[in-house]
């Protein structure tokens, strides 16, 4: 399971700015996944708490933010919203879609003491 | 610890312990964490309550709660050690390769096959990923290629740190060809970099054609899709024509070849096209 990979690289985010912006405690953490990312967000979540345990954000909050999966077809230049990668295009039937946007994984902000 | 895994169980052959800190950084000039500033909050609004540290007072100017705009990806850590690979490998005009597919698909049977056929012809290095034992480098080395096992213990991939440890302790293959063989898994290794120049997802006919898009995440995170095991196909029922457009839904500028490494259908076309990158990575 990769979010285990990832929630162990937010920590390393949330330990680099805790020494540059001096707080000790993390409260709350906003994570921002977009629906075509490689994470799925229940396994984030599940991942988090037992991954937080014994450091600076061990108890805190965490609040994914889902973005959705946009795409610009290839063929009619159709801008639309998918829910996966096999999307197809509704104006023209094609599948050749250019990923715009909805595959960030991102820590957006945090609420610190 | 590992870069993005953390699970500190990575071994790398010849290495007795885990010997940097990834705090030390690279020496490069440029760090994620030059735009980071408190601000007030103005996407999440929360109610109010004042008094509830731990006082239980609220003294104007000592609110001790803030918000930290932050805005970094969560593999930047990696994505910056890969860039850091790509970077040596381009100065020693390697062509690098990463691997990925289900475990069975034949990439190391593909894998001998290329190197015994090449082996002559170009400087070759092999970097092997599994989760457990040396079986597969034992077998490159069989070939005579020099290969380094990368044991990731619970780990599910390969991650760019463990590619520029192995990168130091494996004579790299100037102006040639370096594979890294990740680990057998569909899904976990697609969002790491390594600091390859193509991600190469291997697709065996015994598999089902329906693969590509099953595990969609991994063929639009390759260019490069090759299908194995050909001389099988009078056997099975596998669809090829389904299986490339599948694929090609996922990912419309995928590369595809087709071979079977046992009676070398299509070997000529891969081999052809790895020469060609080594020859362009010397540009």
């Amino acid at each position: 399971m990769h979010e285990m990979s990832l929630t162990q690289g937010v920590l390393n985010i949330l330990e680099d700015y805790a020494k540059i912006n001096g707080f000790a405690k993390v409260k709350t953490v906003w994570l921002e996944i977009g629906q075509l990312s490689h994470v799925e967000p229940e396994a984030m979540a599940f991942c988090f708490d037992a991954v937080m345990k014994g450091t600076i954000a061990d108890g805190a909050k965490l609040e994914i933010v889902e973005t959705p999966g946009q795409a610009i077809c290839v063929d009619c230049a159709e801008e639309l919203e998918i829910a996966s990668r096999i999307a197809q295009c509704p104006k023209c039937g094609s599948y050749k879609l250019h990923i715009s946007g909805g595959d960030e994984m991102r820590v957006k902000e945090l609420e610190v003491e | 610890m590992c870069t993005v895994c953390g699970c500190g169980t990575a071994k790398i052959e010849g290495a007795h312990k885990h010997d940097h800190s990834h705090d030390e950084g690279c020496g490069c000039n440029h760090h994620h964490h030059d735009h980071s500033h408190d601000h007030d909050h103005h996407h999440h609004p929360h109610d109010m309550h004042f008094g509830e540290n731990e006082a239980g007072v609220s003294v104007p100017g000592m609110e001790t709660k803030r918000l930290i705009s932050i805005e970094q990806d969560i593999l930047s850590k990696n994505d910056h050690i890969a860039a850091h690979n790509r970077v040596h490998f381009k100065e020693d005009g390697i062509f690098v390769l990463n691997l990925v597919s289900s475990p069975g698909s034949g990439k190391t049977t593909l894998l001998t096959r290329t190197l015994t056929d090449l082996k002559d012809q170009l400087p070759i290095a092999v970097i092997e990923g599994d989760q457990q034992t040396a079986n597969d480098a034992d077998r490159i080395r069989e070939t005579g290629v020099p290969a380094l096992q990368v044991n990731t213990g619970k780990g599910c991939h390969l991650d760019a740190d463990m590619v520029a440890q192995a990168r130091s302790r494996l004579d790299m293959p100037k102006e040639g060809v370096l594979f890294i063989e990740n680990v057998g898994n569909l899904v976990c290794p697609a969002g790491f970099d390594l600091g390859e120049a193509h991600k190469i997802a291997i697709l065996s006919v015994t598999e089902g054609e329906d693969k590509p898009i099953k595990y969609p995440d991994m063929f639009a995170a390759a260019d490069i899709m090759i299908l194995t095991k050909t001389d099988l196909l009078p056997y099975l029922d596998f669809d090829v024509a389904a299986c490339l457009e599948y694929a090609r839904r996922v990912n419309p500028d995928l590369k595809i070849f087709q071979l079977s490494s046992k009676n070398g259908d299509g070997l000529d076309q891969w081999y052809d096209w790895i020469k060609a990158g080594v020859d362009a990575a010397q540009s």
